[in-house]
């Protein structure tokens, strides 16, 4: 589905990614764990274009979109959910809501998604005409994942969903997370809480300061000594 | 009909009148900066710079070709447009305080190319004869502010407007939405300068005499007050905003020259006590229904699930 070949970006003088390749299949979830700064955050960005690759090709269902402005790649299917949320703070949670299936004209589905939304996340229902900046840490990200499902996306990127939220907050968005990806929606996901990660991903890429290091099963990587002593705290 | 408004404004007194006259030009000002700044968040420290593109269009036109003065507005204010975006487009990319700066030095630019072209008789200024028409400037001007009130709110309830909301809460965000953000930003800063344009076409017409240093860094930061005043972002508040700061000076005449040592003490007690604006955070059409219906706001039920 997605195939990402040979990226190398760069921020200035400093060589964030370095001739990174992966892919992703139809209906996978798949983890990019890493530590800080190891560059996770910077394929996702390069795969929605709101960072430019200096060099290699990104290709979605046979389209190459590594050139492509982010508004345009959202019509292609990918939605992100932003590091940190960023949610529109001063707009209602519908607002925000409406404004995810901003790239979209099918008002029928649209009205059909946001039900769907709603019935996904009851509490988003229940503050729908809230400000989304009142809302708690854990009720923003659900709002920020509402937001990108109201693309009707293919794939979705996901960054550090569980920044900043409880314990208890965290399993419940990762039930939320496998269960969007149960309806058939492909994932992407970048974690630095790799236990979690690696125990709803089908696939995952271990990165380290720029390049691909490991990659593999979920499973695999979860049994790996090494992953195990850097990530997994042991 | 003329002759019907022509004898009411007759009846008025001047004074009186041209308090009026120059409430409805700031509300036009401050209802295309509000778009501009309070809307989409672009903070621009030069308004004033298109409104003299438009005063002096609308002047040329008017002594040169006479045109009917609807048509010489919309020209007026289609030239303002091409001037800002041709400002805009390069500018617009920057952010913040950057594109603050950008804006202030290409007012100053313009400012200086006014007072050196002779079309517009350089430091002297421009007479400007009365404008082509047979309705009285007072109602002219209240007519044009009022299409503008209209037009801005439908512009700020459509889409479009949701989408320059959007990329003031968050533009990268906005980008991720599908939002074109270079593209609505360009839109927007076009719309707020042709307002400038035709807002400057009216004060040109009205004063009858335009310099280029009534255009000067002062008038644009006069205007800017009046959208912060009011509340950034809010339509009633422009209007309301406009209408105080224009009012509020000739109250306070009888000080003389102490009176702006007061406007701006104003100034500061309501950033203090009121930093969002008068209107700023003030759903209008909620106070309208609470006042008028007795309506009250639900609250929102907040469940708390037990685990």
């Amino acid at each position: 589905m997605l195939k990402v070949e040979n990226i190398s970006v760069n921020y200035g003088a400093i060589n964030a990614l370095k001739d990174v390749s992966c892919h992703i299949e139809e209906g996978e979830i798949v983890a990019l764990i890493g530590a800080n700064g190891a560059g996770k955050t910077t394929i996702l960005n390069t795969i929605s274009s709101l960072v430019q690759a200096a060099s290699g090709r990104i290709v979605f269902n046979g389209c190459d979109i590594t050139k492509m402005p982010p508004h345009d790649v959202v019509k292609m299917g990918i939605s992100q959910v932003p590091e940190g949320r960023r949610v529109f703070p001063e707009m209602s949670v519908m607002e925000n809501l409406e404004l995810g299936a901003y790239a979209r004209s099918d008002r029928e589905g649209v009205r059909e998604d946001m039900t769907s939304v709603f019935k996904r996340f009851p509490r988003l229902e229940e503050r729908k005409k809230q400000y989304a900046k009142t809302l708690s840490g854990g009720e923003q990200q659900m709002l920020a994942m509402g937001r990108a499902l109201m693309a009707r996306p293919k794939l979705m990127l996901m960054d550090e969903p569980s920044m900043g939220l409880a314990p208890i907050l965290v399993e419940e968005i990762f039930n939320i997370i496998t269960e969007i990806n149960q309806t058939g929606t492909t994932i992407l996901l970048v974690e630095q809480n790799a236990h979690m990660a690696l125990s709803i991903a089908h696939r995952a890429y271990v990165l380290e300061t720029g390049e691909i290091v490991l990659h593999g099963d979920a499973d695999e990587l979860a049994a790996n000594p090494e992953v195990r002593k850097a990530y997994l705290g042991e | 009909m003329a002759e019907v408004l022509q004898s009411i404004s007759n009846s008025i007194d001047p004074y009186i009148l041209q308090i009026f006259v120059n409430i409805g030009i700031a509300i036009i000002l401050a209802l295309g900066l509000n778009l501009i700044t309070g809307v989409t968040g672009q903070l621009d420290l030069g308004h004033a710079a298109y409104m003299s593109v438009g005063a002096f269009t609308a002047a040329i036109i008017t002594i040169n070709l006479n045109l009917p003065f609807s048509i010489n507005l919309l020209i007026a204010g289609t030239i303002a447009a091409l001037v800002g975006l041709a400002i805009g487009f390069p500018i617009l990319r920057l952010t913040g305080d950057y594109f603050a700066i950008a804006t202030l030095g290409f007012a100053e630019i313009l400012k200086v190319v006014f007072l050196n072209l002779d079309i517009t008789n350089r430091a002297l200024g421009l007479s400007v004869p009365p404008a082509n028409t047979t309705i009285p400037m007072p109602f002219y001007v209240w007519m044009i502010t009022i299409l503008v009130i209209v037009g801005v709110t439908f512009i700020q309830n459509s889409r479009f407007g949701r989408a320059l909301k959007a990329i003031r809460e968050d533009e990268i965000a906005a980008e991720t939405m599908g939002i074109n953000s270079t593209r609505y930003k360009n839109q927007a800063f076009a719309i707020g300068c042709f307002l400038a344009g035709i807002g400057g076409g009216l004060y040109a017409h009205f004063i009858a005499y335009i310099n280029p240093s009534d255009f000067a860094f002062m008038k644009s930061i006069d205007i800017l007050n009046m959208v912060v005043l009011g509340g950034l972002g809010s339509i009633p508040g422009a209007i309301v905003g406009a209408s105080v700061l224009t009012v509020a000076p000739e109250f306070l005449r009888f000080m003389s020259e102490y009176r702006m040592l007061v406007y701006g003490a104003l100034l500061v007690f309501l950033m203090v006590f009121r930093p969002n604006g008068l209107l700023g955070g003030v759903d209008f059409r909620k106070m309208v229904l609470r006042i008028f219906f007795g309506k009250k706001e639900k609250k929102p039920n907040v469940t708390i699930k037990a685990r």
